[in-house]
């Protein structure tokens, strides 16, 4: 039950803390969804190819940080609206996955199967990838450089053009990191089960940022708050598993659900969004 | 004076639109390519075998029908700043509740009693979601974004339990049949499914553009959504205009349902309509938000859903599906372009007010991109 709770949370854990560390940098970031997909799809493509999951990791992860590059491109050299960009680039991982699945297999729902990590917990780099970012996440926002830029992006950009900083490119690191945190994530989905499907982020990266906003934006919480949700989901399989009585349909819905309750129960405006957020 | 301003504002926005299409034509072009085709051959004979194809041509009308209320939906939520990803949820409903009346009423209902039933029962589910996003928005500031895309999840997961549970019969993904009475005509020849709910569609546009263009509720929408500060000032109640825009939206987004089951199938499916509440996003923003344009807008991707399973023997037709989101993205990239000079914003889109916190309403760099290496962009 704790293994399968935190393999479930692991994607979207790092989908979060990506939310976090962009959103936090000013970006609005609605595109989770497309950097887990294209992540689970770089991850089962670059595995099929190579053989070995580890270089898959890798896709995934490049695959995660390509998407973010798009993202700054838009929202920031090109200026387009931040939300419109992420529902559009959501929009693209859907159709676009499928595309290149039929490009380069002929098939346009499943890839051929590759090698995962097995269900161990502890012999899979993805899970110790989230537990480090987990906890030097917070640590590097607060104390580094690289965070310090970050946060003053996203409150104050204004202060960072003073001293000769451009507001952008702190942003840009942000995105790309969180993207290759978020393509990780999305390796892990496709590993995990030995192949890519169409679709098989099946909302996770909303149910992030749902959870990073809860989070307050601080990225540990936000992936504390998808344990929870992992939580939930895991008790409905194991409960699917000893048949009790709750129609399947239903039982689907209980993290979604649930992110609504806590949404309704707490409020959007908890805690403190970035001042500049999806400003420029 | 006045109509000089709206003219350049209007040429502007087409300009946008035009930009966007000629881009997301490339990047297309650049798809079929990838698939091994001349894109000199497939868009040629996209636009030759749908056009020239009565039964597709049926076709296109259908899904834009479907696709400009859902379409009017999202701008219209837009035009007031929020952004109703939620049609797809909305939509749902509206298919479930209309299905149901239809099914409920006896067989010898005549049309004038059973139709307007029916399309009501739609608008009303629709509309039920549309609220509920917009009271949450209102008094929980829950991001509608986050709670439409948590209530599609859960109103598709609902229905599909009713329908498991008490709708479809043996087997099938499929309800009892509604009422002969709440049939709508078919209007296509060779068998395609246009029907008489395009005339719903084109009032509903009709409607909306005389809301937003000579009303002064649709003028206080369209404030709320561009400053709404502004709008507190001047005495307008934000929430109450938040939350009936998303309530008429809701509504507009279940009127879609009449397309698909009384002009269609004539009974709850499973998936009915799916994917016309997400496209609606594209057509809103395709269609810069502006009724009219709503409507071209659901032509233009009808017309590209169609052609793409026209052309499946060229290329798959995951392509078309994929160009929605260039399609989006060029939309979105290009709006933001051709608005770049200052002091001509057009009120046509919420997602334009752009400060750099430094100086704000500074008339210099108020549309400026801040730029450090250049200091004379700065006050």
């Amino acid at each position: 039950m704790l293994t399968l709770t935190l393999l479930i949370a692991v994607p979207y854990a790092l989908a979060a803390m990506c939310g976090a560390i962009t959103e936090r940098s000013g970006v609005v970031d609605l595109a989770l969804e497309a950097k887990l997909l294209f992540g689970a799809f770089g991850a089962a493509v670059v595995g099929h190819a190579t053989g070995s999951p580890y270089l898959g990791l890798l896709g995934g992860v490049g695959a995660g940080m390509a998407i973010a590059a798009l993202q700054i491109v838009f929202a920031l050299r090109l200026g387009a609206d931040h939300v419109i960009v992420g529902v559009a680039l959501n929009l693209l991982a859907l159709g676009g996955t499928r595309f290149l699945l039929q490009l380069l297999y002929g098939e346009g729902a499943n890839s051929p199967p590759v090698d995962g990590f097995g269900s161990a917990l502890l012999g899979n780099p993805i899970v110790w990838l989230a537990l480090v970012a987990a906890i030097a996440l917070p640590l590097a926002v607060r104390h580094t450089r690289w965070g310090l830029r970050l946060r003053a992006a996203g409150d104050r950009p204004d202060a960072l053009v003073a001293v000769g900083v451009s507001p952008d490119r702190a942003r840009l690191h942000a995105a790309l990191v969180g993207g290759a945190l978020a393509g990780a994530g999305g390796a892990q989905l496709s590993l995990a089960v030995g192949g890519f499907v169409a679709d098989m982020s099946g909302g996770r990266g909303y149910i992030a940022l749902a959870m990073v906003i809860l989070a307050g934006w601080r990225p540990a919480w936000a992936a504390l708050a998808c344990v929870g949700v992992a939580l939930a989901e895991a008790l409905r399989i194991e409960l699917a598993v000893r048949a009790v009585g709750i129609p399947h349909e239903l039982a689907q819905l209980a993290p979604y659900v649930l992110t609504l309750l806590v949404l309704i129960v707490a409020g959007g405006a908890h805690g403190r969004p970035p001042k500049a957020l999806g400003k420029r | 004076m006045r109509w000089l301003v709206a003219r350049a504002q209007t040429r502007r926005e087409l300009e946008a639109a035009v930009i966007a299409l000629l881009a997301s034509l490339a990047i297309g072009s650049l798809l079929v390519l990838a698939a091994g085709e001349a894109p000199g051959h497939v868009w040629p004979q996209m636009a030759l075998r749908t056009l020239g194809d009565p039964y597709l041509l049926g076709q296109v009308l259908y899904k834009a029908t479907g696709l400009a209320l859902t379409g009017l939906a999202v701008a219209i939520a837009l035009d007031a700043g929020l952004f109703n990803i939620g049609a797809e949820g909305q939509l749902t409903a509206g298919v479930l509740a209309c299905a149901v009346t239809g099914a409920a009423l006896p067989a010898g209902t005549p049309a004038v009693l059973a139709i307007p039933l029916c399309v009501l029962a739609a608008a009303a589910a629709g509309a039920v979601i549309g609220a509920l996003i917009g009271a949450l928005r209102v008094y929980r500031s829950a991001h509608e974004v986050i709670t439409s895309i948590m209530l599609n999840a859960i109103v598709a997961g609902v229905v599909l339990w009713i329908g498991n549970e008490v709708l479809f019969q043996g087997g099938t993904t499929r309800g009892p049949s509604i009422a002969p009475g709440a049939q709508l005509p078919q209007l296509g020849a060779s068998g395609s499914a246009v029907n008489a709910s395009i005339v719903l569609a084109i009032l509903a546009v009709l409607a909306v553009w005389w809301l937003r263009a000579r009303t002064t509720w649709g003028r206080a929408w369209r404030v709320v959504g561009r400053d709404p500060a502004a709008a507190r000032t001047t005495g307008i109640s934000v929430a109450r205009v938040q939350l009936l825009v998303m309530t008429g939206a809701g509504a507009l987004a279940g009127l879609a349902a009449a397309n698909f089951v009384l002009g269609h199938k004539h009974a709850f499916e499973e998936g009915l309509g799916r994917g016309t509440g997400f496209l609606g996003i594209s057509v809103a923003l395709l269609g810069r938000t502006h009724p009219a344009g709503v409507a071209i807008a659901a032509l233009v991707l009808g017309f590209l859903s169609t052609g793409g399973l026209a052309v499946a023997d060229l290329v798959p037709k995951e392509l078309t599906e994929m160009l929605q989101g260039v399609v989006v993205l060029a939309v979105a990239a290009a709006g933001a372009w051709v608005q770049k000079e200052p002091g001509t914003e057009s009120p046509l889109s919420p997602f334009r007010t752009r400060r750099t916190g430094a100086c704000p309403g500074c008339p210099k760099t108020s549309q400026k991109r801040l730029r450090p290496q250049r200091r004379e962009d700065r006050c």
